[in-house]
């Protein structure tokens, strides 16, 4: 049994305890398309510990969102399963009911969208929005309320935040917008954020402010990060250690200085080198043909074997996410290829 | 070499909200583009890259300035001869469902220009359009089924054949790879390439993705606030900026490297792409730059070359930045 983390105590910066925050296990989700069971998310094993800085990559239908939306509990009610357990704080959060999840959901784990014009109202303000997330956790008064979603709109570098409590989200522009969710979020200071694609939808250098603002963030208040990109870019400057996602399975698992360096699975080389490079100009970019499969017709053995320069009959088996030192990977060939790199 | 587009001191507005407003998305821009090469745009947001990539191919007409197809101002010709002349002059838009009917095959909808155009004849024109499907590797199979039934890449797999099948001179791609996965993307990218080789196209490559244009491109235009800023061969605009808001750009490109390999001064700049409908005064980049001084407030920089073929609008390029 994991050990319960103190709830009280406020770990600095990536923290050496043994326990991890969240620990997911053996998380498999399967859909049901009318005929039968679909299987989407497969044994999705992996840890967070507090104060540390998690990414997750992949290319689009990997299962990269359907995982934070699994451990957030969001997932559908019909038509929808999920096993396996999602260990946060000590406590198996896969089994509580939908009025324990709300007392998390928003307030231990926080979270961030992609799009921040879907997730915020546009007939209530900004002001009204976050002091209501607030008022749902905390016994504030409204006016105290106020000043802390006034205080937490200051904190994320909003110019004029008391101007900014009075206006509705369609009056701000998408960084902006995103400043307000990144608020809204760590308002109620969770212990965890998971941030889905935040900058996708953003220019490069917007982009730039709001990760160095989610990072100082998350440093400062002891916030671990579970940061879900398709930006390779991302997941080097910001994130200490990174799992890749192949077809609703981890494939891969380490500190990300070293993936980079010596990729160990053909799916996140391949990601790295199909990359387009100034010091490559022109010249033809490495691609991993093929698409992803669906769920519909998943390969029996490895998922990733049919576009893998690499496969092997061996591969037609089933693959185990195996680990050795702080590494894991699935993939039967990793001890003999000699996968390139980043700077490659 | 053959110039095929020359654009000079070129200003496309747009009517305000309010009663006699107009905002310049494209205020006095400059440039020239030779057959065969690939010349990239880059810019933000609201920077007026899109507008004028639609001036290019005639879908919006000057307010001020002029745009030259070949020497000539096609915005002179008749209505009839325009239509035709536009048949060199492609565009292919970044969302590829937004361009393919939905109740229209793929082969329909690639043969759909031919038809327009009334060029060969019926079966002429289906046989061309399952070549060029061919030629970008979209199957017989996949040209008899409907836009929801392929994928994304697919899409734009169709969409470039159907600006290919009336044999243009130049194609605008407008953010064609942005709503594309990396190992697609890298698929079209090299599919533009051969294009490109076998057609002897000319491209206009515009992207918010400084990776993107930088690979592709021969030259690179940096727009800003409806302004170039920069203008160079993208070897060395890439390598040593000129521009600060250039050098933003580059700094602020996350880099797929790890920590000890990751070689440089992060620029990050303040605040967002000012108002279009108020823009700064002087420089329009001294909102946000990190060099900005008086001056910068005060006087518009010129556009000057401050090498042989690198241009840049700033009082101190090719000054370094300060530490960030």
């Amino acid at each position: 049994m994991e050990q319960a983390t103190a709830s009280g105590s406020e770990p600095k910066g990536p923290s050496v305890a043994a326990a991890a925050l969240l620990s997911v296990r053996d998380l498999s989700v399967s859909f049901n398309d009318g005929e039968r069971w679909l299987q989407t998310l497969q044994d999705v094993s992996f840890e967070v510990n507090p104060g540390e800085i998690v990414g997750i990559v992949g290319e689009s239908g990997c299962g990269k969102s359907l995982t934070a939306l699994s451990i957030l509990g969001l997932l559908p009610r019909r038509g929808c399963r999920r096993s396996g357990q999602i260990v946060f704080e000590g406590r198996d959060i896969a089994a509580l009911g939908e009025g324990g999840l709300r007392k998390i959901r928003g307030r231990r784990i926080g979270m961030i969208f992609q799009e921040p014009m879907s997730a915020l109202d546009p007939v209530f303000t900004v002001g009204d929005q976050i002091t209501e997330t607030v008022r749902t956790h905390f016994p504030v008064s409204r006016s105290e309320a106020r000043e802390r979603a006034v205080e937490a709109l200051a904190a994320v570098g909003i110019p004029s935040p008391r101007n900014c409590i009075s206006m509705y989200p369609m009056s701000l522009s998408g960084g902006m917008r995103q400043r307000v969710m990144i608020a809204m979020a760590l308002v109620c200071e969770p212990k965890l954020l998971i941030a889905d694609e935040p900058t996708t939808a953003l220019d490069v250098t917007i982009q730039a402010q709001i990760m160095d603002l989610l990072i100082d963030l998350a440093g400062r208040t002891g916030t671990a990060l579970l940061f879900i990109t398709h930006n390779l870019g991302l997941v080097a400057e910001s994130c200490a250690r990174m799992l890749t996602m192949y077809a609703g399975q981890v494939v891969e698992d380490g500190p990300v200085d070293e993936i980079l360096l010596r990729p160990e699975h053909p799916y996140t080389a391949g990601l790295l080198g199909s990359l387009p490079q100034a010091r490559h100009r022109k010249l033809k970019l490495p691609s991993i043909p093929g698409r992803v499969p669906s769920a519909k017709d998943m390969p029996p053995g490895c998922r990733f074997a049919p576009r893998c320069n690499y496969a092997q009959p061996r591969c037609e088996a089933p693959q185990v996410l195996t680990a050795h030192g702080s590494r894991h990977v699935r993939c039967c060939r990793h001890s003999e290829l000699a996968l390139p790199g980043a700077g490659a | 070499m053959t110039e095929i587009l020359r654009v000079e001191d070129l200003e496309i507005s747009f009517a305000g909200r309010s009663r006699g407003q107009i905002v310049k998305a494209v205020d006095r821009v400059g440039f020239t583009v030779r057959k065969g090469e690939t010349f990239g745009v880059i810019g933000e947001s609201g920077s007026g890259k899109s507008t004028l990539g639609r001036c290019i191919v005639c879908l919006l007409s000057p307010s001020g300035g002029r745009m030259l197809h070949f020497g000539k101002d096609p915005f002179d010709l008749p209505a009839a001869e325009l239509r035709r002349h536009r048949r060199a002059f492609q565009i292919i838009f970044q969302d590829p469902n937004a361009a393919l009917d939905p109740r229209m095959t793929i082969l329909e909808s690639v043969r759909e220009p031919l038809d327009v155009a009334r060029i060969g004849t019926s079966a002429e024109r289906t046989a061309k359009a399952l070549a060029m499907l061919d030629r970008v590797a979209l199957s017989t199979e996949l040209a008899n089924r409907y836009p929801h039934e392929i994928s994304g890449g697919q899409k734009q797999r169709a969409n470039i054949a159907r600006a290919l099948v009336l044999e243009p001179t130049l194609i605008v791609c407008d953010e064609v790879v942005a709503a594309l996965d990396v190992s697609i993307q890298a698929d079209m990218l090299n599919l533009f390439a051969d294009l490109q080789r076998d057609f002897d196209l000319t491209y206009v490559f515009i992207s918010h993705d400084l990776r993107v244009v930088a690979h592709v491109s021969d030259r690179v235009a940096v727009m800003y606030f409806g302004k170039i800023v920069e203008l160079g061969p993208a070897d060395a605009l890439m390598a040593r900026p000129l521009h600060p808001y250039t050098q933003a750009l580059l700094s602020a490109e996350p880099e797929p490297m790890p920590a000890h390999l990751r070689n440089k001064q992060r620029v990050i700049l303040k605040g967002e792409i000012p108002s279009a409908l108020a823009p700064p005064s002087g420089c329009r980049f001294h909102t946000r730059c990190p060099l900005a001084v008086e001056k910068c407030v005060k006087v518009e920089p010129a556009w000057r070359e401050l090498e042989p073929g690198r241009f840049v609008a700033c009082h101190f390029a090719g000054e370094p930045l300060p530490a960030a």
